[in-house]
């Protein structure tokens, strides 16, 4: 079987990386994504100069857009002369362990740019709607030095958020076949966005889930009566001399009100306005000192995945417990253990074995 | 933790035949068969699969071909993919292609081709079976 044999040429990867070849990249991923041996090196390797790059990750449902408005996007840093690494991800089966990666089909147009790197990743059992190993795909593409990664998640239903472990400012894409804004209110999605995008907004129902979007974001916010029309011949707006304020201009204070935006990823409509959205939260990150608060929980996550694999691997590739496992099982069987029993003798097996 | 490496698959539709039927029933019988397949849809240049191929650091790039521009088409590929460093993929494929030009093209590094009628499980069998030959990361 083909696991865990010694990085081939290790050096050699290393120094293709380092000169900024997009092989050596590419290669760089394959040998994280596999957990080949060494690649907790590499990775330390590269990681030296700490979190550069602008990560900025889409999700929402499938078939929202997400993949066009990333080429959309993508396209109009290029026109900025950005360096950009895209990262796409896209569902393992569960029951073949295959995947068909398509997210590279909508962007075509992007495919040959030698200043764009597109990567896609089956989730391989993931289920927090990156793949297990995005966010340390992420770091790789920051270490190479792009100017910005934007990540795809996979189509996403309401508890797929691990994309905030991997972005810093993260798009939640909705069409306006979606549902209702109930929907996006329930919990999740509502909590991650920074941005609303609201796209195929020529389809009708899209004014109507933006409106909804907007009034539910404002009942967050406790602005709940901001959006609320005329009614029975009183503008409670304006009886509290509430004025109603484009989505831009709405950033007041230390708190980042999340707008709300409409897009047709496929027409360019609404993605200077989407760009323009993401420089200003991008501020707002730095100005409030929020950027500084979200990578240290980022790193915190990550420190916390790394001791995670490292504790599982070495519990479970040392023979002691094994052994300490077979044994538990016996004893439940007889009736004189139970799963609590036998995980407090590994555990402490363990603790002592590494103190 | 899978104790098996993936076999990562491009399967790519060059050219400007838009039959893209056998593209998707070969992609489909690869994931199902534990592959992880990336699509890149119709009308790819050789440039834009060779950059994928790259890109997504896969271990086959599977062609389909139906125009009868496969003398061409499978060349060209493989010469960019040595030209890049990328030897070490397969390059392999399926369409209307006769047996002379099988035998050519064969001549040239391109792997198997399979023509029409072939049970995918043929080109599964293929492709797991170079990949147990190579010692590849």
């Amino acid at each position: 079987m083909k696991s865990k044999r010694p990085v081939p040429g290790h050096q050699v990867l290393l120094q293709g990386f380092l000169e900024g070849s997009v092989r050596g990249l590419a290669r760089a991923i394959s040998v994280v994504e596999n957990e080949r041996d060494g690649f907790q090196d590499l990775l330390h390797t590269v990681m030296t100069s700490g979190p550069q790059t602008k990560r900025v990750g889409f999700t929402g449902p499938p078939g929202a857009g997400k993949s066009s408005i990333v080429a959309a996007v993508a396209t109009a840093y290029r026109g900025l002369e950005e360096h950009l690494g895209i990262v796409a991800v896209d569902p393992t089966s569960p029951y073949s362990g295959g995947a068909l990666l398509g997210d590279r089909i909508r962007m075509n147009d992007i495919a040959t740019d030698p200043g764009i790197f597109i990567r896609s990743m089956a989730t391989r059992g993931s289920l927090g709607g990156l793949a297990t190993a995005t966010k340390e795909v992420v770091d790789l593409m920051d270490s190479f030095g792009f100017d910005r990664v934007l990540v795809e998640t996979v189509g996403v239903g309401q508890t797929e958020l691990e994309v905030t472990a991997a972005a810093d400012t993260v798009v939640v894409v909705l069409v306006p076949e979606s549902g209702d804004a109930i929907q996006a209110m329930k919990a999740g999605l509502m909590e991650v966005a920074d941005i609303f995008v609201v796209n195929k907004a020529d389809r009708p129902g899209a004014p109507r889930l933006v409106k909804e979007l907007r009034q539910a974001l404002h009942l967050r916010s406790g602005r709940a009566l901001r959006d609320i029309p005329a009614h029975h011949g009183v503008d409670l707006g304006k009886a509290m001399k509430l004025e109603r304020v484009s989505d831009a201009s709405e950033q007041e204070g230390e708190e980042w009100a999340v707008p709300v935006l409409t897009t047709n990823a496929l027409t360019g409509e609404g993605v200077d306005k989407l760009l323009e959205t993401v420089e200003a939260h991008r501020r707002w990150l730095v100005e409030s000192g929020e950027l500084g608060v979200l990578r240290r929980a980022r790193s915190g996550i990550r420190i916390r995945d790394v001791v995670d694999r490292e504790m599982r691997r070495v519990a479970w590739n040392s023979e002691r417990v094994n052994g300490l496992l077979t044994q538990g099982v016996e004893e439940i069987a007889l009736g004189r253990g139970t799963p609590y029993s036998a995980a407090d003798n590994i555990l402490r097996a363990l603790l002592r074995q590494r103190a | 933790m899978s104790d098996e490496r993936k076999i990562r698959v491009l399967v790519a539709k060059p050219g400007l035949d838009g039959h893209d039927r056998g593209a998707k029933v070969i992609a489909s019988a690869f994931r199902d068969a534990g592959f992880e397949v990336v699509y890149t849809g119709l009308h790819q240049t050789p440039e834009m699969i060779v950059n994928a191929a790259i890109q997504e650091d896969v271990d086959v790039v599977a062609m389909s071909v139906l125009s009868g521009a496969h003398m061409t088409l499978f060349p060209r590929v493989k010469a960019l993919l040595d030209e890049l460093g990328a030897d070490h993929i397969l390059l392999t494929g399926g369409g209307i292609i006769p047996e002379n030009d099988v035998a050519d093209l064969e001549l040239e590094g391109i792997g198997r081709l399979f023509g029409p009628g072939t049970s995918t499980s043929d080109a599964i069998a293929y492709v797991k079976e170079w990949f147990s030959t190579t010692d590849d990361a």
